[in-house]
Parts: structure tokens; sequence; C-alpha cells
């Protein structure tokens, strides 16, 4: 059985697909309407609702995308929808009224979605600035206010506050006490198709051992496609967004549980990686980072991968399970080739690894047609470690310009050994031409992908330099 | 007279009238309502070749999908298989032997649920013969040119004859690429069948009028059968105007079959490849100038992606003629319009209506000048700004023209001169440093004409009631898609009753109140309705008075609607007792209105007329930051001084004009449309289209209205209309781009971007211009 609570009652559903979506449950079963369908895979931000759950005994309550969250996902969580909010009187919520005050809403189809995600804003940053607000609103889209007066609302309630007489303030104790008692695993059905949520880790290993042949769902910021826009079945899904969440920092290593979201990772990024906090903020939207792992973004294999192409630079390895036993393999020797990795029926990625010894030089670039929530064209992450004016390693890898993340063997050669000067980078700039063949399609050229590889090594020695003149954009205002 | 002291009831500044339900999701859009028992769901299936004739359909594994109730394909269209807006006869429902386009709807599955229907509409099996396609402008003119309507010239004076003459001559192409409206509610429409050959229609449309025709045609009816509803749509920018048809028609079709209630939602991606965007054109032009700038002759052809069918292509491609000057006088000129017919989609209304696709032209001319001559592109502009008196291509004489003194304003207002000076001494900086940040700054004016170039369109209807308790019912032919249409012209029944909004209700709009209505299109909503509205009230305010002057034995200037009451003389007497009495006299309490503008007319023939009741006004100053190892860009500032005459409601019309312009800065940066060779659109759907963000926004956003400005125009309150004509503000941003650009080679060339203006053709234009990459040196 599934249980969660929604708004504030508590569902129980003995019957449910591995395939049913929170928002056709609320829109279709529920009569909750004012959660829309704007694209059904995650990208307009119109379906936004609030998930609440259990991290470490306390709530964490995030805003995701209902179109693509899957019904069985919500298991053990507090689901909170526009309907919920209210103010400490019963009114307009603050968010709601600064976005009537400040004429936020113009058709009103969006509407919602930002509500949604200023007051997950509202409820964990005091005061949020500009590029906070935008950061929150990667993932919503809207097409007639040009986000002036919705900018303009969020600070205004961020300036109001009142978090602390806030309604899921007051209800969080006695939410997490419930959900508490809800048990950690679920396993349902309907018309034989079927979704299961084991239990813990240990758990998850014994069903993917009896149902090798499972579709793994952790974030399903891309299984959720599959079934809103493929149409595909996926039974029996076996859902793990709730498992593999640790994160372990040693002298030596940072070991990452493949469950962990982007969300969750930042503070890691934050902390040991600060050089690629921005390309961070560059994956998917704020709903997308709280729903996608790390481990789904490896295990799916995409060409482009927003986070392999930064973890092979980094040298990061793969800790893979089946049953028992355990494998741990270089990341880039899991991506064998287009739509196929080395990974065994019934086994799955538990842990990351990323080597924390030596210092030096981290970058991570990507370019896509709109700077944020678009995925890349092209991507690439670079470590590079310089011994007294000599370039003694270089990991260098790309996404986007082959059918798999890859390193850039000869560019990496043309760096290695040699001064770390100018003429090195443009000679490996030069090189990296030679290592990829890349596709012409819709987010790029193959011309362009091949002028931006070359570029990023230019990027690359610009930033790193020493020179005095800005090498990057800048998001932030008044500077 | 105390109440003459009150504040009027109605603030300029109120907010959206539905505000408080988009708040809360409180507003309900057509997927929102409550379903009638035993509805039924439709789904499209969609060609998957984009030019063939079929040889045969096999439909059996749809029809046996669980849910499935029926298979429709043109055949079972009762009535004429057909949706042209303009009864070409040229757009099938349902796709009749042919396909036109890749994505055209071939079959319509009807099942108990929708995505019973959905699954269903992917087991066809359809044979095609495949016949040659041709999917751009250029490929259609080498393949023969065959036109989807025919093409409008406007000439003045002897171009062909004064080009030669000129001092100097720049010959060039401009190629503009489309854009998909994305409004957030898709394509939806609600059938309920009724009685005899009635059925109500509820939908998401800009047309209501043009449903109820399509769906009588379609079904075989007379129009009086046949009621549509529209309480408001999820956006529409012009993507509502025509494209709704299609969807109303299959739901009323299968509704009146089944005796059900069918409806029908495309998902977003269909909804993307099966309906119209903006027309991407080809533009070939040659503009002769002297030393100093100023333009001499213009001649241009303007190729336009048309798609299969005619639907508004000849309107919109002739809107783009009627701009091909924006704000500049061409003393001679000749411009032709080719609207090409292409195996694509049919092109369509999107906000500008073809207006953009010229104004940007009279820019980039604007700017080979100015890198040819060595100046700003503002005193260019300057030089050429039309004067009173002078005529358009199409002969109609400017006469309120505003911009000298709303540019003086905006420069000096925005400090363009001083930042225009520390772009290029950043630039320089950058150039000597090898730093790979440029910047760019550009101001650029807009003019754009209001009304429809088909005249018959310009009239409107309103239905305004007040009952016993003297509560307002207002009713009027314009539809709500997030502009504030309603807020407004509640605003102005209520400022002509002087009563506060909290008595008027602004109903959904239907065909059963107010009949014969245009599409709520052309900016013109406001400026139509609100008149027919206006009327109204003032029909039963005449009333009122005459029933008030025999009541109290008083005349007509003893008589003051003051606020929530009314004044006879020194007796005041609240506005709900007035009508309480009138109707007890037997006074009508209700009314029509209507409105038809005044002096315009065109003959599109001669090209010869006054198509344009008057001309809007803006002007924006843009500064942006190039990235020149990866094309990218942030804006870093933009101003905006607008005009919209005498504001109805500064508050809305500030919202129109802010997102107008980051509508129209997507237009030309992120948001590009990709065809493959088979002629699939392969950018359908958000995560493959990107129109802009939060972030993507200006840093700096200034956005003013010209408050001095009133419409020389009786319009509503000398108010001027404000959806369309800031959408080209966003030019600002292409050309400051543009600008950044051309600093890699030091300003010498015009740096010709190609639009969308996407970091990969930002990239290609620096690395053209430079004659390479940027090579690190020294180390």
């Amino acid at each position: 059985m599934i249980r969660f609570l929604l708004n504030d009652t508590e569902i129980q559903l003995t019957e449910a697909g591995p395939g049913d979506t929170l928002l056709d449950f609320l829109r279709l079963g529920r009569g909750l309407t004012g959660t829309k369908e704007g694209c059904a895979e995650g990208d307009c931000g119109a379906c936004t609702v609030l998930v609440g759950r259990l991290h470490d005994g306390a709530m964490v309550y995030e805003p995701v995308n209902a179109c693509i969250r899957f019904l069985a996902a919500c298991h053990r969580c507090h689901v909170v929808t526009i309907e919920h909010l209210r103010g400490p009187d019963g009114g307009l919520h603050p968010i709601q009224a600064a976005m009537v005050e400040h004429h936020g809403s113009q058709c009103g189809f969006c509407t919602p979605g930002f509500v949604m995600a200023l007051y997950g804003l509202w409820m964990t940053h005091e005061n949020p600035d500009v590029v906070q607000i935008e950061t929150a609103l990667q993932g919503n889209l809207c097409r007639c206010t040009g986000y002036e007066p919705i900018v303009r609302a969020a600070l205004a309630a961020g300036q109001a506050g009142g978090q602390l007489q806030d309604f899921l303030t007051l209800e969080r104790a006695e939410v997490a006490a419930k959900l508490a008692a809800m048990p950690a695993g679920a396993d349902v059905s309907r018309g034989g198709e079927r979704a299961i949520l084991p239990a813990d880790t240990d758990d998850l290993a014994r069903v993917l051992v009896q149902h090798p042949q499972a579709t793994i769902v952790a974030g399903a910021t891309d299984v959720g496609l599959w079934v809103t826009k493929q149409l595909r079945p996926i039974s029996p899904g076996v859902f793990i967004g709730h498992l593999m969440k640790g994160i372990e920092v040693s002298a030596d290593e940072i070991r990452i549980g493949a469950g962990v979201t982007y969300s969750e990772f930042a503070p890691v990024i934050d902390e040991h990686f600060p050089e690629v906090e921005d390309y961070f903020l560059r994956i998917g939207g704020w709903q997308i980072r709280n729903a996608g792992t790390i481990g789904g973004n490896i295990a799916n294999g995409s060409p482009i991968g927003e986070t392999p192409p930064l973890l092979i630079a980094l040298g990061a390895r793969i800790v893979l399970r089946l049953g028992d036993a355990r494998r741990e393999l270089p990341l880039e020797e899991f991506f064998l080739e287009y739509g196929r990795q080395d990974r065994r029926p019934g086994e799955f990625v538990e842990t990351v690894i990323i080597p924390r010894k030596g210092r030096a030089l981290i970058a991570a670039y990507k370019m896509s047609k709109r700077q944020s929530a678009d995925i890349s064209a092209i991507s690439a992450g670079f470590r590079i470690a310089v011994e007294n004016g000599i370039i003694a390693s270089a990991r260098v890898a790309f996404g986007g310009m082959a059918g798999i993340p890859a390193r850039a063997v000869q560019a990496e050669a043309a760096l290695e050994g040699r001064p770390f000067t100018a003429a090195t980078f443009e000679a490996a700039a030069c090189a990296v031409k030679n290592d990829f063949t890349p596709l012409t399609d819709f987010r790029a050229t193959a011309d362009y992908r091949h002028a931006v590889a070359a570029n990023f090594f230019r990027r690359f020695w610009l930033e790193h330099s020493g020179q005095e003149v800005p090498v990057r954009l800048n998001r932030a205002v008044g500077e | 007279m105390k109440h003459e002291t009150l504040a009027p009831p109605v603030t300029p500044e109120t907010p959206h009238e539905s505000a408080e339900k988009h708040v809360t999701g409180r507003a309900d859009y057509t997927d929102d309502l409550v379903l009638p028992q035993g509805a039924l769901h439709a789904y499209l299936g969609l060609s998957t070749v984009a030019h063939g004739r079929i040889l045969s359909m096999n439909l059996d594994a749809v029809r046996a999908a669980p849910g499935v109730i029926d298979v429709m394909t043109a055949a079972d269209v009762p009535g004429k298989n057909d949706v042209s807006p303009i009864g070409k006869n040229d757009d099938p429902i349902l796709a009749d032997g042919m396909v036109m386009f890749h994505g055209q709807p071939v079959f319509a599955v009807i099942a108990e649920t929708r995505e019973q229907a959905r699954r269903a509409a992917r087991l066809a099996k359809i044979d095609y013969e495949p016949l040659p396609h041709v999917l751009d402008p250029l490929t259609a003119l080498d393949a023969g040119g065959e036109l989807a309507v025919p093409g409008m010239t406007l000439r003045r004076g002897d171009p062909q004859a004064a080009l030669p003459k000129a001092p100097r001559r720049i010959d060039g192409r401009f190629t503009i690429g489309g854009q998909d409206h994305f409004y957030l509610e898709t394509q939806i429409a609600l059938a309920i069948p009724g009685e005899d050959d009635e059925v109500v229609i509820f939908t998401s449309t800009q047309h209501p009028t043009e449903v109820q025709h399509m769906v009588a045609h379609a079904l075989g009816v007379p129009a009086n059968a046949v009621v549509v509803n529209v309480r408001r749509m999820g956006g529409g920018f012009g993507g509502k105007e025509t494209q709704m048809n299609l969807f109303c028609c299959v739901a009323a079709i299968a509704a009146k079959k089944w005796h059900r209630a069918v409806k029908l939602r495309p998902d977003r991606d269909d909804d993307m490849i099966a309906t119209g965007k903006r027309h991407d054109f080809v533009v070939d032009y040659s503009v002769g100038f002297d030393e100093a700038g100023r333009i001499l002759a213009v001649e241009g052809d303007w190729y336009a992606r048309c798609g299969f069918s005619a639907d508004l292509s000849m309107a919109v491609t002739d809107r783009a003629l009627f701009h091909a000057d924006n704000a500049y006088f061409y003393p001679d000129v000749e411009v032709r319009s080719h609207p090409l017919r292409t195996n694509t989609v049919s092109n369509t209304a999107f906000r500008g209506f073809g207006g953009p696709q010229g104004v940007i032209v009279a820019e980039r001319i604007i700017e080979e000048i100015a890198y040819a001559t060595g100046q700003d592109t503002l005193a260019v502009r300057k030089a050429n700004l039309y004067r009173n008196g002078q005529l358009t291509p199409y002969h109609q004489p400017v006469e309120d023209m505003i911009l000298p003194r709303l540019l003086a304003e905006l420069e000096e207002s925005c400090d363009y001169a001083r930042r225009r000076q520390a772009v290029l001494d950043w630039n320089a900086r950058m150039q000597a440093a090898g730093g790979p940040i440029r910047k760019g700054i550009a101001l650029t004016p807009v003019k754009f004409g209001i009304s429809f170039t088909a005249t018959h369109f310009n009239q409107a209807g309103a239905l305004v009631h007040i009952y016993t308790d003297g509560s307002i019912q207002l009713n009027h032919g314009g539809c709500e898609m997030g502009q504030g249409l309603h807020t407004k012209i509640a605003q102005v029944v209520a400022e002509a009753f002087n009563v506060g909004l909290d008595r008027i209700k602004v109903t959904k709009t239907t065909t059963e109140k107010v009949p014969n209505t245009s599409a709520t299109a052309a900016s013109s909503g406001t400026d139509l309705n609100g008149m027919a509205a206006l009327d109204a009230a003032n029909q039963i305010k005449r009333r009122l008075v005459e029933f008030l002057c025999a009541a109290k034995d008083a005349t007509p200037e003893e008589i003051r609607f003051v606020p929530d009451h009314v004044v006879v003389r020194d007796e005041t007497i609240p506005f709900s007792k007035v009508i309480e009495m009138a109707y007890l006299s037997r006074v009508q309490l209700w009314a029509a209105g209507f409105y038809a503008t005044p002096k315009i007319h065109w003959n599109r023939a001669e090209g010869r007329g006054r198509p344009f009741y008057y001309y809007a006004y803006g002007a924006a100053c843009s500064e942006v930051s190039v990235d020149t190892l990866t094309g990218e860009y942030v804006i870093e500032r933009a101003d905006v001084l607008h005009d919209v005459g005498r504001s109805i409601n500064p508050a809305l019309d500030k919202g129109q004009v802010e997102g107008a312009f980051v509508q129209g800065t997507g237009w030309l940066t992120s948001e590009e449309l990709w065809w493959d060779k088979e002629g699939r659109l392969r950018t359908h759907a958000p995560s493959t289209y990107k129109i802009p963000l939060a972030s993507d926004r200006p840093k700096v956003f200034n956005v003013k209205l010209a408050e001095w400005s009133e419409n020389k125009e009786r319009t509503i309150k000398r108010s001027k209309a404000v959806g369309e004509p800031p959408f080209m503000l966003g030019i600002s941003v292409f050309e400051a781009i543009g600008h950044a650009v051309a600093s890699v080679a030091d300003y010498r060339e015009c740096p010709r971007l190609d639009a969308p203006a996407t970091p990969e053709r930002v990239l290609m234009a620096v690395e053209r211009l430079r004659g390479g990459p940027l090579a690190l040196s020294g180390g």
C-alpha cells in the first residue's frame, strides 16, 4: 500500500501502477485542478507542488514537478498543493498577496506553479536576493509577464517574512510524526503493472536480483518522460529515490550515495569544489535538481550527462552492486558506447566516489542555447594539476561531443608534461579537434561544438593565468 | 454635496480581475471544468511524412485498443472538412488523401479516457506514397515558388531609378526565424451536445465567432445551433486566433455523433508540432543612401515560410510590408511579399502579426548605413525619422509622430551617450587585454499601425445588464487571455456609472450574448470592445437621466453621477436605489453597444489607403555583454519608454510592455525552430525549445509609459493599443548583441547577425568578423 499525506488528508492506495503520475492523481483523481499541466516533461513548472519528506527525522520540503513525479514515489511524503496554501488569517498567503499586489499574474496559468516555487524559496531563504529568486525560478516558465513583476513580488514577500507563523511551520512536527509511522517500503500493482519501493538498500539489492529487468526509478527526471512522452511501460518499477542518501566526506575521498539529489549534493560542491558552483546551478531547474539524482544521471547513460564530464575529470569511481557483491570501476569505463553501459542485469549504481587527494585546478563549463535549465549542447570538466610551472596531470572530459561522456585524450596529451602557458593551452585547443567527431542536431552544429570545445581550453587558461580581465559573464545585478 | 469629495471608486492601477483566482489556483481553465457524466476524450493521430499521398490506413489496432469508442477520419466529417479562416478550402480538419506536413492531423481516436485515446492513436499503420517536400522559403522559391496566398507590392516613387543614383548602396540578405507561441495552456476544446443540431463548446480561443462558424460548417448546421464559450485563456499571443478551430471541430463532430461530451487536449509536443507559428522570412533588401546616412531609396523582397495552407498568411505578410519602414521615411520605395507554400505546419498569427519581421529589416537597414558611414546607429535613426505629413509606402500620411520627443527623453533618462562611450571604452580595453567579454548597446524605436487591415474586422459589440439589485453584468466580444481586457472594460463601465468594480461582473465571452465578433487580436481588444461597452453604458445612462428628469422634474444638467450615487439637484440617491426606482418605472436597464472604427479604408490591389487608425510608438535601449568564447550573452540593462496614449490601467499596460519586451527578446535570441531534413520539427517542447527564463530578463529593467502622450484620435479614453507594439522593443537587444560582435572588427563591418541570435550564431559571427577563433598568445 502507498501511503502519503496530501495537504491535510492521508491517502492510502492499495492499487496503483508504476507509471501513475502525481499530476494526474491530483487533477483527475482528486479534483485539485489548481496544479496545471503545461508540458508533462518537467520543464515549465506549471505543475509545481511541494513535496515534504523525512530527512534525519525532520521535514524537508522542496518544489518538484508533479507531472513527472510518480505517485509511488510520493510514499511517505507530504504533498502540498496550491489549494492548501493560506495566510495566518486563513486568507491569501503572503506570497499570494504579493503576487496580486505586484501584478505577477496575467493569463494566470503558470501562476500556481510560480507561487509554489516561491513558497518553497520563502520557507528556506529569509529575504532572498534577486539572483536567489531567479535561481529558484529556473524551472518555471511564464510567457506573459516577462518575470519582472514576479521577481518584485518575491522580493516583497521575502522582506515581509512571517515564516514562523506559517501553517507548514506549525504543522511540521505533526506531519513528521505521521510520516514516521508509515512503513518505509511498499509494493502495489494495478492491472498487472507493479511498483515496488524497497525498504532499504539491501532490500533493493534483493528485489533487483529477483527482477533483473525492472525499471529502476530514482528522481524520474528522465524515466518520467519515458512514460509521459513515449508511453513506455516501466513495470515492474523499482523506486529508489528514498534510498542511498548518504554523503561521507573523509580526508581521501567523498562518497556519495546514488540517491543523493543535485540539491542535496550542492552543499558538498559549495564546500569542496566551489569552482564549479555555477555549473551545478545550470543543471535543470530547481524542481529538477530537487528530484534528479547523481546516481541516476550516471546510470541513464546520457551522451551529454550533466555531471559525468566533471566527475570523470575529477577521477570519480563508482560502486556497482549486484545482490551482495560489489565492484568498483572508474566512471569513464562505465560508459561503453551510445545507449550501453557496463551494468549487468540486476545490478545498480550504489555509490559515487570522488577522490580528494592532491591539489589541482578544477573547472566545469557548459554551453546551451539558454543559459539555465537547458540540456548542454556541450559540457566539459577540467582537472589540471600544475607543479613547478609544469602540468603534472590533465584530466579533461566532455559531454555532447560523442555518443558517451568521454575524455579528450589527445588534448590531455597536449597538456601533460608541458609548461603551464598560453601556448600549451592553444595547442590543446587545436588538439581537441582530433578527439571527437560530434553530431549536428537541434542543439548545435558539429562546427560549433568543435569551436566551443577548443574555446573551453582558452577559457580555462584565461581564468587560471592570473590575468585581471573578466572571463565570464556576470549574472549578478549591479556588478 | 458630501459625495463630491469621495475618491473615484475605480483606481487606475486596479489589479487583474482574476488575480486572486490566479494565485490561489481557483481560476478555471477549460481543462479544469467539471466534465458531464460519460464524457469522452479525443486524441489526434498525426502524419509521419512531410508530404505524401495516403495509400492505405489500417486503423484496426487503434479501434481494438482498450477504451476506444471510435476512430474518425475525413470521411466522418458530416459537413465541410475545412477550417480555412479565409474560406480557401485548403485547411482540412483531418487529412483527406494527401498529407501536406509532418504532424498533420490524419485521424481522431475517441475513447473513455484521454490516456486510452492517446495510447491508441499510436497504433495506426498508415502507408504513404512519399512526395517531394519543400521546407523553407528559398527551397520553395527554387522549386517553382508556389504561393500559399497572393503576394503584395507597396510602391511609392521610383526606387529602381533612385537606387542607381544614390551615392551609396548596400544589398543584403537577412534570415529571420519564426517563433512558437508557447502559451502555457495548450489548445483545448470541450464539446457538449444538445438537442436537435445544437452543440455548446467550451474552449480557449481568441475567436469564438470563428469557432462557431467552423463548427457549424463542419457539422453542416446553421451558426445559430452552435454556442462557443471562453472564460479565459492560459495565454494566446495569436496562437489561438485560428488554430483552435480544428480542435473544436473534432470535439464537436464526435460529441454530436455519440451524444456525449467530448474533450480534446493535445500533449504539448503535439500542440507544437500540429499548430502554426510565427512566420519566418528570408528578406533581400537594397538601400540607397547619402554620405550623411540619409535613406534615399529602398527595395526589398520578403520571402515567407507560410506552411501548407493559406490560414492568415496573406494578412501577416501584408503587415510585414506595412512595417518595412518602421519609423523611417523612404523617399522612393518598393517592397514585395512572397508568401511561399511549404510542407510545414501552416504559420499563423503571432503578436505583431508580421510587423516585427518588417520592423527588424528597417532596423537592419539602419545598422548597415551606420556601420558603412561610421556613425552611431541612433544618429542614423534620428536622421531618417518620419516627419508629420510624410507618406508611408502605402500612401497613408503619418500625422501623430511623437518619436522625436520620445527618443530624446529616453536617450536622456537612460544616459545613452555616456553609456555608449563606456561600452566603446570597455571594448577597446578588452581588445588590448585579450579579454573575451564584449559589450554592446542599442537604442531602437518602434512605430506600429493599429487596426485590423481587413477593415470589416474593426467592429465590436457589448452587452450591459443592470439587475434590480444594482449589480451589473458586463459582456463584450473580446476574450481574456491574460492581457487584462476584462479589467479594463470593467473600468470603462464602472467609470461611466461612477460605481465600484465590485458591482460589475464580467462574464465569459460567449457567442450567445454578443454575436459576430472579431478575433481578440491586432491589439484591438480594448479599443473596440471598450468603445462598444461605453456605448451600451451610455445608452442606459441616458435612460436613467431621462427617467430621473421626469421623476424629479429636473433638467439633465442637474443630474450627476458621483461615486456610487446619483445627485439630482441637491438630492443624493444611492446608485442601487436609482436602479430600483427605474425598474419600478419600467425603464430598460440593459443595452447592447456597438462600435466601428472610423476613418479607415484599404485597397490592397492598389496598395493605397488608410489601413491604420493611428500609430503606437515606443523605444528601448538595451545593453548586453557577450562572451566571445561561447557566444553567450546577458542583458545588463534595458530602458523602455512606451506610448500607450492615456492609459486606462498603467499597471496592466506596463505588464504588457514588460512581457512583450521579454517575448520579443526570446524570438531573437534563444527561441529556435529546427526542422530536420524529413520535415520533422525537432524543437517541439520546452526541453528543446527555449523561451526566456526569469534569469534571462534584463538585470536592470526600467519600464516607463510616456505619460504625456494622448491619442490624437478619439479612442476609448484617448488610450492606445498595447499588446503588440512593445514586442518589437526586443530588437534593441538583438542589435546590442550585434554591436558587441562588431567590436571584434572595430565596428568597420555590419555584423549581419541572422535571427535568432543563438549563442552559436553569435560565436560564428564573432569568428567570421575576426577571421578565425581567438588565439591565445604570449606565455
